[in-house]
């Protein structure tokens, strides 16, 4: 065996030596933006909308920037590497986009204090690293409005991946803004323990439809839940990216994202010399989460008032977490006249009223 | 019409050129393969196995994520000689990791340099405890190791899962599912400067010395070599199958156990939902790659290593879609496998025959 591999070793080292050297551009205007991805992309999904939003950057300022992206970079020890190389290959803005390359992003940042950093969803920053995230739940409470109006068993079917608070905060705004148009409505949570496995995902979306729920929403990447809703005639309210196309007759509307804007403001100020690291959590006002087009099924009358609290939402006029809040069990967890502040949003390990179940591994 | 015929004896000429065909097979198939997706082929080659290479802290980067495939694979081959078939490495990976982080956790704070050989310990006991179920199974009930073991996996995944989004959650982590970072105490040191190649490195050679040992020259390897071999010559001479069965996958949960605790005190330096890319399932096909052979496996982890990191380099020098990458990945391993055909077998001409005649 020894001597079946060595000379496979020398012949490919013998033939790769003869091979020209790869020349490395030298980072010089246009300004090198660089993008890491957690999984492949597709035309769908967390990653899929990230990678719009760096097209819509490099169309928005075009022939001022370049950009580089790695997809599929597992979150662990090959995301450190990976984020070094790029700010190694000249990238001076970079954006990391899952939440566990929080730490590798920093120790990178670390050993490039010239280079800027952007790490998506994470809560540390450092000289050269921002952070940014968006109140996804702001259109949850909208897309929870929409499935109140619409369901005739008044029970909600929402598959979700991990008990993050994110997720948890999701889960909630669409039981309150169901709530808030049917007081009956009740939401059913299954947990697939992954981000990504259309096939856990689909069967959580069966389970759901069979136990009564005739409108599905979920917070995972593919488009299973979608399909499967499409498949059994009941209603969806797609995530991360308009799935009208997996859903013609199931997808009443989506809770997208929009991260374009964003990118170009940050590409700017790079380039303007004026980057500083910030804190962002941009909601339905500033862009970052909008509702997609809704499906023609939706009564006109559900349509208006869906986009008039939308319109309260960015005059500030309506919260998704307004007080009075009363948990699942009835305690109460904020009194009236209050809004839970952002620490409180970003600690929530407890269901509203009108969600069943508890949140797993909660304390 | 040409066909296979079983060689008397391993040629030792094929033996030679079997690496050189599989090598020619897959340039000649890489270059097809990027030109028709609109590549430079002879840069995208490059990329693939010159790039990762071009900097001491690319080499560094190719040991440190060869080291716990060669580990694993070492152990798993260890029981793959004696057909134990421990398809669980993962789980007694996840498992390990969680023992040895679990200690690095309830000690956090601490100065002692007992620490970190004392997770060491951890990891590889929860990693052959991890391994003693199916090893159980299979000796006790006849229940097979393929598929206990592989079930464990995710048992162990979710172990783990609830613990870093329960218990062992960073207090002052908002609610996000990862440990504390570890304490230096908890971490290996680098041992190379200006790369991340640390300490574990040198546990993955001393395993790899031990296991050739182990398997070449001690009595006990021997036994497992000839159980795998002919078991019903071994099961005569007396070699309990059932020992073999407990030392296979022993050996095999040891190796991954310690992997998974140079990852967490090596390069991650926390408990975080995921510890391992599947090295657990990678170290398989290493195994294989390396004909089951610790020196073997060293090269193959080495060239599966190289591997992944061309792949990242031709995404970023070529952006060549992640899934292309894959594709060039999969045809070298299989060149690599289908090219030992000619190790035992030769390709003979024989004259038609006519339909019916046999």
């Amino acid at each position: 065996m020894i001597r079946r591999i060595l000379p496979a070793a020398a012949v490919a080292a013998a033939a790769l030596l003869a091979l020209p050297s790869l020349a490395q551009a030298p980072a010089k205007a246009p300004l090198k933006i660089g993008f890491v991805y957690v999984s492949p992309l597709g035309d769908a999904g967390w990653t899929a909308q990230h990678d719009m939003g760096r097209r819509e950057m490099e169309k928005a300022l075009a022939g001022k920037v370049v950009t580089q992206y790695v997809e599929n970079v597992p979150e662990g020890p090959d995301a450190e590497r990976v984020i070094r190389e790029l700010a190694q290959a000249g990238n001076q803005l970079i954006f990391t986009t899952s939440f566990g390359y929080m730490n590798p992003t920093l120790k990178v940042a670390a050993q490039f204090p010239n280079v800027h950093f952007e790490h998506a969803t994470g809560y540390k920053t450092a000289p050269n690293v921002g952070i940014y995230n968006a109140r996804y739940y702001e259109g949850r409470y909208l897309a929870g409005m929409v499935a109140g109006r619409m369901t005739k068993t008044n029970v909600a079917g929402y598959v979700a991946a991990f008990p993050i608070p994110e997720v948890v905060m999701g889960i909630n705004a669409f039981a309150r803004g169901m709530r808030a148009v049917n007081p009956k409505a009740e939401v059913k949570v299954v947990w697939t323990s992954s981000w990504y496995d259309p096939g856990k995902e689909r069967q959580a979306a069966d389970t759901l439809i069979s136990q009564g729920a005739d409108v599905l929403t979920h917070h995972t990447d593919s488009t299973a839940v979608v399909q499967a809703a499409e498949a059994k005639k009941v209603y969806a309210i797609a995530y991360h990216s308009d799935m009208a196309k997996y859903g013609p007759h199931a997808q009443l509307t989506a809770v997208t994202h929009h991260w374009g804007d964003y990118y170009t403001k940050r590409a700017e100020a790079q380039l303007a010399g004026t980057w500083k690291p910030d804190n962002v959590w941009g909601g339905i006002k500033d862009g970052f989460v909008s509702l997609a087009p809704f499906n023609p099924v939706v009564p006109k009358d559900v349509q208006d008032a869906v986009n008039k609290a939308k319109a309260d939402m960015v005059a500030g006029k309506l919260a998704a977490f307004a007080g009075p809040i009363k948990d699942n069990e009835g305690k109460e967890r904020l009194p009236a006249g209050k809004t839970l502040t952002d620490d409180e949003l970003n600690k929530m390990n407890y269901y509203v009223e009108g969600v069943q179940g508890k949140v797993p591994a909660g304390k | 019409m040409l066909r296979f015929e079983a060689r008397p004896a391993p040629s030792r000429l094929a033996t030679l050129l079997s690496p050189l065909i599989a090598t020619l097979a897959t340039v000649v198939a890489g270059v097809v393969l990027f030109a028709a997706l609109g590549h430079a082929p002879l840069r995208a080659l490059a990329a693939f196995f010159v790039q990762p290479l071009a900097t001491r802290y690319g080499v560094g980067e190719w040991v440190l994520k060869a080291s716990p495939l060669a580990l694993i694979a070492v152990g798993l081959a260890a029981g793959y000689r004696a057909n134990v078939w421990n398809i669980g490495a993962e789980g007694q990976l996840t498992v390990g990791a969680i023992a040895a982080g679990g200690l690095a956790l309830a000690f956090d704070g601490t100065t002692s340099p007992l620490l970190l050989p004392a997770m060491f310990v951890a990891g590889a006991a929860g990693g052959m405890a991890w391994a003693a179920i199916p090893a159980l199974l299979r000796t006790r009930f006849r229940a097979s190791e393929i598929l206990t073991s592989l079930m464990l996996v995710y048992i162990a995944s979710l172990w783990l899962q609830l613990l870093v989004h329960g218990a062992w959650r960073d207090p002052e982590g908002f609610n996000f599912p990862q440990s504390k970072l570890f304490g230096a105490a908890a971490l290996l040191p680098v041992i190379v400067p200006d790369t991340r190649v640390n300490a574990a490195v040198l546990l993955t050679l001393a395993v790899v010395a031990a296991a050739w040992v182990f398997m070449q020259r001690r009595h006990a390897g021997f036994e497992m070599r000839v159980a795998g071999l002919a078991p019903a010559a071994a099961n005569y001479a007396g070699i309990p199958e059932s020992q073999t069965v407990w030392r296979g996958m022993l050996i095999g949960g040891a190796c991954a156990g310690l992997a998974g605790v140079g990852e967490i005190a090596g390069p991650i330096g926390q408990l975080m939902p995921s510890v391992s890319p599947g090295y657990g399932f990678t170290a398989i096909i290493v195994a294989f790659v390396g004909r089951l052979n610790p020196l073997g496996i060293v090269f193959a982890s080495l060239l599966m290593s190289l591997l992944y990191l061309g792949g990242e380099a031709a995404q970023l020098t070529l952006a060549l879609p992640s899934a292309v990458s894959g594709l060039f990945q999969g045809t070298l391993l299989f060149f690599l496998l289908a090219a030992d055909v000619f190790i035992h077998y030769r390709l003979v001409r024989v004259r038609a025959v006519p339909a019916g005649a046999a």
